[in-house]
């Protein structure tokens, strides 16, 4: 999907609504490294504001880019740090 | 690096500040901030659940799970109906009522008849099933999971005559209202649902 980063792993919240999409999230990127990038693959129209405001008010983490592919919402979150 | 929201250049603006003043006002923020940051960072919630129905149930679930993913410090007290949401049995069968609800496309005088309850919940079951949204059992082992803490109301347990052992594993109980005051003046947010 997108090249310009090397995604370390990819979660796949498609089908699921909120609060699903940020919680998993959330798990995920506790679960990676400092550096790591994740993507989260959603349906959900509503991830592309949440995972926005999550990313901006969690600590640790950054929000690198967000495509509406269709009917489809990938979002890559960079682990910053702890 | 990026500079899209780099704020003005100082050596443009007018320098026309006080030295002393400005001083003054440095060390007033670097009081003010040691202030704000004595005791508690973090943000905190309080959630008052106080309905046991199964649309009432959502709302608490969706904002408690969510602001633990945000890694605040989230307390949800439930009393009164709102017990029933942590009741492991009662949990699972909570129903929409369909007398008294706007929103039901039929009138109250056909809603009040017996088994409407039941027919208007697998309707919304039905609807969240298909859209994707999460069980309240979902929500309740996340909130759990990420560190909500579940109160169950101890004066409300014994009303209802409930036992302790009914609730879902790690919920709180032995709790009363001054244990959610004293949660509630901490936080930054209160909600009453």
């Amino acid at each position: 999907m997108s090249s310009e980063y090397q995604t370390t792993e990819t979660l796949d919240v498609t089908g699921q609504s909120c609060p699903m999409p940020v919680v998993k999230t959330k798990q995920a990127i506790d679960d990676l490294e400092a550096g790591d990038v994740l993507e989260v693959v959603a349906t959900d129209s509503g991830s592309m504001s949440d995972i926005q405001g999550w990313a901006g008010g969690t600590d640790g983490v950054a929000l690198l880019e967000q495509v509406a592919d269709d009917d489809r919402y990938i979002h890559y979150v960079e682990k910053t740090g702890e | 690096m990026s500079t899209e929201h780099s704020p003005p250049s100082t050596d443009d603006a007018d320098l026309e500040f006080d030295p002393a003043e400005l001083q003054a006002l440095r060390e007033r923020v670097a009081a003010l901030e040691e202030t704000a940051a004595d005791g508690d960072d973090g943000t905190k919630m309080t959630i008052v659940a106080t309905q046991g129905s199964f649309d009432m149930a959502y709302p608490p679930l969706i904002l408690a799970s969510t602001a633990a993913a945000f890694g605040w410090d989230v307390v949800v007290f439930h009393t009164f109906w709102g017990l029933d949401i942590l009741h492991e049995e009662k949990s699972a069968d909570l129903k929409l009522s369909a007398v008294g609800n706007p929103n039901m496309p039929i009138p109250n005088a056909i809603a009040a008849l017996p088994g409407m309850d039941t027919v208007a919940t697998r309707l919304m079951q039905k609807r969240i099933d298909d859209n994707g949204t999460a069980t309240i059992e979902e929500l309740i082992d996340l909130s759990l999971e990420s560190g909500v803490d579940l109160q169950a109301c101890q004066m409300t347990i014994e009303l209802m005559d409930y036992d302790e052992d009914d609730f879902y594993d790690g919920v709180t109980t032995g709790v009363g209202a001054a244990t959610a005051l004293q949660h509630m003046a901490d936080s930054d947010i209160q909600l009453f649902v």
